[in-house]
């Protein structure tokens, strides 16, 4: 398995950079670095001899990709993607284009998102795994139909609408928790209360519909068939058996996301006031700071591909049948 | 007894329990609960500010924290109007000389032309001290107490409160030279650099001498270069509480920079604290940290979450107003005359990027005050039968105020004139300006896209400006007829007939017959400006002029500017000042955008340019109107821009919050505010109560639902065939 992992690892690097170069392109396609100098330096009165400078100080005044005028290797090392690309690789964030320490920032605001994440998670896994086997349990009834109907209405409903319907209804009519904010240490349970609920009720229609259809999968197996046979109750089935086993793909499937439950929820945090690494990576978009985007991407990528390596790993440990060679 | 007749008591007991939280503080209250009812404004900022360094800062977000730390020599009256400059720091407004070249005095009234230097000496009052700060810390030797720290005792800092010493001194005309320097100096990136280095003696030598001087970075961070040694004649210090600014030529404008956080004090303390090496790795500098002598000082900085203004002990006391404008007093706006400021013992600000949930926390009370979202706007205006803008009966039941006021900012639509269809000044393209300034109902904009939210532009100038007039005397006579006692769009005919005047009969081009095409340079791509683009297509379709929509990123727009590629744009302009340079420069020949200015129409007119030379220079009053009269008069025949609209701006605030008059010039308004902590405590108390019925709801239906769901299951059990 140990040569697998690091087989797994190295695969990982050109993968990294190929997702480093696309950033780096879509970016600059979008914005020039005299465009980022400009976002820094202010729309008024800005001289370009300001902007020469600040290019300069910031690495941006070296050709992008390809430097005609630098001799040999360095045609491809003297390039604003090489310097700033290089570094990711040994988890140096560098600073920010506006002068904060990326690394900082990051080990400030995964905290935040993952006070959300975390329990969004988890509440939302005992909700949908045990409707899905309530709805298992009432299979062709109209409590299965009505139920998938629900489910479905639920996936088709924008997770914005969610937001918003909930901070109207339990923040501003009920006046029950904060419509929005955070604080640091126990006073932030109150503003977690809301979005964990609206992270759940947006996700509860996919993954209870998802799982459904596994534990669907295994009531028709010979081995439950012999558990009944051999008189057990469906209740005791379904929670010792069906479930035990249906609970392999779901397991796998959550390891998968486990990594990147650091990298927040975008939309959430940033209507909720969440200072977690979602909102984090909308305001650098919004700021064109290329150092936080890239910075950003490149974590995401490395937590996605570990969390794909983790599955891989989890495999083995839920189903001993299966050997990573 | 059935399961479902013993889950009855408990359903009970927890409604019972449910229902004991009534009378208790709202829940919804963001806020912990040591602070009800002490003496706190609450605000929320939308965008994390970027700098806070007064040396970079220049955006109104960064200016409502920083303007309330930094204290330059001057400032704007708070009440009066028009905008009017009174000494902040400083004992009385600065003694203006002139000199010329031979360096031989000169009247105050000597001809522009003759005055080769302007010294402006400001003395500032003495026994004004900084906020307690770790950078004056000393110890028991009187050494700086922090100013020397090795590299494992910075590696530990990651908040100034990591740092517990703190100090203070006087502050002395040194201070202010100090920041003088710091603005020319090239790392610190200062905005109005370029704009200074045209007008402070020697300053863009200054700066290349910062940059001979000063070590090398070392791993990305500058070390301290003490400004002090550097000398510098555009800026010197006379004595300890007196300075002297040398300017080129005549600069009047200069003394409203002057009311800008640029030119606060900086202590080199500051920076002898802060540019040690790993402060910068640990994200302390001065670009996040203020050091001020202000009636607040920053006491919490997390730009993600919030940022919290505390009294300053230090501040040197500043009392209300004594004197405002008719109407002030009968508005209670003087009812605090003569009190010392500031009034709140803190301010905090919490980040709210989305307006919805910003919008809705304010009429629960936990915003002081708050603008108007389009979205919201219904909800909280009507416009009563003679178009004046009201609350609605809603906002007027809960005590909301609403004060308007017309900013000093304008938005027009501009042509190119160094385009071959659209500019130039032959009288084929000037009719043609002409007729599509008729043609683009800016009133129409107005209502459809800001609610009513602006009034219709006559010339560059907004109200509140000198040189703005108001009535017949102030339309445009291109655009607009006086009737009825106002000013009335040009009927469509008419600009039809300029179109046809000018060789374009209904729109067409003579040459190929087919409609005129025009091409707009459109900054909104996103799907909120696609109803704004396409009624702009029918304003100029109303000519038979086909319009095609350029849209594309502000970076992309701003890069066509510079190049005047562009055809017609829209864009605006916030006055730094409130002097009509600050509008007209805007305009002036040698500032085109392509040559590097601010000029984006690309206009330039030799009567006008004259004018303007003229016309800066000179004192408010009867003769620089009649100058700027006849500017007006020129733009407006030349019709470079069509003068769209100037945004009015909209804001609330709650009963409990006094003192709030517009100043749009102004931002250090926050020492004027002063609350009612009782009044805002009952009231959220009263408008908050929380709603616990739906939980009780919730549980009484999953039990509900339980119970047939749990006898179905027991007898499908029970019947199923093994």
């Amino acid at each position: 398995m140990t040569a697998y992992i690091l087989r797994r690892l190295l695969y990982a690097i050109p993968i990294l950079i190929g997702v480093n170069l696309i950033t780096f392109t879509l970016f600059f396609v979008v914005n020039s670095p005299d465009d980022m100098a400009r976002m820094q330096l202010g729309d008024k009165r800005v001289t370009q001899e300001a902007i020469d400078t600040w290019k300069a100080e910031h690495g941006y005044d070296r050709p992008l990709l390809y430097n005609a005028d630098a001799p040999r290797l360095q045609r491809l090392t003297d390039t604003i993607f090489f310097e700033k690309s290089l570094k990711l690789f040994a988890f140096d964030f560098g600073r920010s284009d506006s002068g904060r320490d990326i690394g900082y920032d990051i080990r400030q605001r995964m905290w935040p998102s993952l006070a959300i994440a975390l329990p969004t998670l988890l509440v939302g896994l005992a909700i949908a795994i045990s409707y899905a086997l309530m709805i298992v349990f009432f299979r062709a009834t109209y409590i299965d139909f009505g139920s998938v109907v629900l489910l479905v209405a639920m996936m088709s409903i924008s997770g914005l609408f969610y937001i918003i319907g909930g901070q109207f209804l339990i923040g501003k009519l009920f006046h029950l928790v904060p419509i929005s904010g955070y604080d640091t240490g126990l006073e932030a349970l109150k503003f977690l209360i809301l979005p964990v609920v609206v992270g759940v009720a947006a996700g509860i229609g996919s993954s209870t519909r998802l799982y459904r259809t596994f534990f669907l999968e295994e009531i028709n197996r010979d081995y439950v068939r012999t558990a009944r046979a051999k008189g057990l109750r469906e209740r005791v089935v379904l929670f010792r058996h069906v479930l035990r086993n249906a609970l392999i793909p779901i397991l796998t499937g959550v390891v998968a996301v486990l990594p990147l439950l650091f990298m927040g929820a975008l939309i959430i945090e940033s209507f909720f006031g969440v200072p977690g690494l979602g909102s984090y990576t909308i305001d650098a978009i919004n700021r064109q700071d290329f150092s936080i985007v890239r910075a950003m991407v490149f974590l995401g990528s490395v937590l996605y591909i570990l969390g794909l390596i983790l599955t891989d790993i989890s495999y083995t440990l839920v189903d001993p049948r299966v050997r990573l060679s | 007894m059935s399961r479902a007749s013993r889950s009855l008591p408990l359903l009970l007991l927890v409604a019972a329990a449910l229902l004991t939280a009534c009378g208790e503080p709202p829940w919804n209250n963001p806020y912990p609960e040591d602070q009800a009812g002490e003496n706190i404004l609450y605000g929320a900022f939308t965008e994390r500010p970027k700098h806070l360094d007064p040396a970079r800062s220049y955006s109104s977000n960064e200016y409502s924290f920083i303007a309330q730390v930094y204290e330059p020599p001057l400032q704007y009256h708070f009440l009066k109007r028009p905008y009017e400059l009174v000494p902040l720091t400083a004992r009385a407004l600065p003694e203006v000389t002139f000199f010329d070249a031979d360096g031989n005095a000169l009247p105050s009234d000597a001809a522009p032309d003759e005055i080769a230097v302007s010294e402006y000496l400001v003395a500032i009052e003495p026994g004004i001290r900084y906020q307690p700060h770790p950078a004056f810390a000393r110890d028991a030797d009187g050494a700086y107490r922090y100013h020397d720290l090795d590299a494992s005792t910075i590696a530990r800092i990651n908040t100034l409160d990591d740092l517990p010493e703190t100090g203070t001194r006087e502050l002395t005309a040194a201070d202010y030279v100090y920041q003088i320097k710091r603005l020319a100096t090239p790392w610190l990136h200062s905005p109005i650099a370029g704009l200074m280095g045209e007008h402070i003696r020697g300053f863009a030598e200054l700066g290349d001498r910062i940059a001979a001087q000063a070590p090398a970075p070392v791993d990305g961070e500058r070390p301290f270069f003490d400004l002090r040694q550097v000398p510098f004649a555009g800026a010197e210090v006379v004595d300890r509480y007196r300075y002297r600014i040398r300017l080129e030529g005549p600069y009047p404008q200069f003394v409203y920079w002057l009311a800008m956080p640029f030119f606060a004090p900086m202590p080199w303390e500051a920076e002898a604290l802060y540019n040690q090496p790993g402060m910068k790795q640990n994200n302390l500098t001065l670009d996040w940290y203020p050091v001020g002598t202000g009636p607040f000082m920053l006491s919490e900085n997390n730009p993600n979450l919030r940022m919290v203004l505390a009294r300053n002990p230090n501040f040197h006391g500043e009392r209300y107003p004594s004197a405002g404008m008719p109407g002030d007093r009968e508005a209670g706006l003087l009812d605090d005359a003569g009190e010392p400021m500031p009034f709140v013992d803190q301010a905090i600000y919490s980040l709210e990027q989305e307006s919805i949930p910003y919008w809705n926390k304010f009429l629960q009370g936990y915003y002081d005050s708050s603008g108007i979202s389009s979205d919201a706007f219904d909800q909280a205006i009507k416009f009563d039968a003679a178009g004046e803008a009201g609350l609605t009966a809603d906002m007027r039941e809960q005590g909301i105020e609403l004060v308007i006021a017309v900013q000093t900012s304008i938005w027009y639509m501009g042509f190119n004139m160094l385009d071959p269809l659209l500019g130039g000044d032959s009288e084929r393209a000037r009719l043609l300006r002409q007729a599509i300034s008729i043609a683009v109902d800016f009133g129409e904009f107005i209502s459809i896209f800001a609610n009513g939210r602006g009034v219709q532009g006559q010339g560059p100038l907004p109200p509140g400006i000198f040189g703005h007039r108001e009535g017949e005397a102030g339309i445009n006579p291109y655009v607009f007829d006086w009737e009825d006692g106002r000013a009335v769009r040009k009927p469509i005919a008419e600009a039809r007939a300029l179109l046809a005047k000018a060789g374009y009969r209904d729109g067409r081009d003579p040459e190929t017959g087919r409609p005129l095409t025009i091409y707009y340079e459109a900054m909104d791509a996103g799907p909120d400006g696609k109803a704004r683009l396409n009624w702009m297509r029918k304003q100029f379709a109303k000519l038979g002029i086909e319009l095609v929509v350029r849209a594309t990123d502000y970076n992309r727009f701003q890069e066509k500017m510079r190049k005047g590629t562009g055809q017609v744009f829209m864009w605006g302009w916030n006055a730094d000042y409130p002097d009509p340079e600050n509008f007209f420069f805007l305009l002036y020949g040698p500032n085109r955008k392509v040559d590097g200015g601010e000029n984006a129409a690309n206009y330039q007119n030799e009567e006008f340019d004259a004018l303007f030379e003229r016309m800066k220079n000179m004192d408010d009053g009867s003769e620089r109107q009649q100058v700027i009269d006849r500017m007006n008069a020129i733009l407006r025949h030349d019709a470079p821009w069509s003068f769209g609209f100037y945004p009015k701006s909209f804001s609330l605030h709650h009963q409990w919050l006094e003192n709030v008059k517009p100043n749009l010039m102004a931002n250090n308004t926050l020492k004027y505010r002063r609350l009612e902590p009782a009044i805002r405590e009952q009231l959220r108390a009263q408008w908050n109560p929380p709603v616990l019925w739906p939980i009780g709801a919730l549980i009484a239906i999953l039990v509900v639902g339980a119970i047939p769901a749990v006898l179905v299951a027991r007898r499908r059990e029970r019947g199923r065939a093994l």
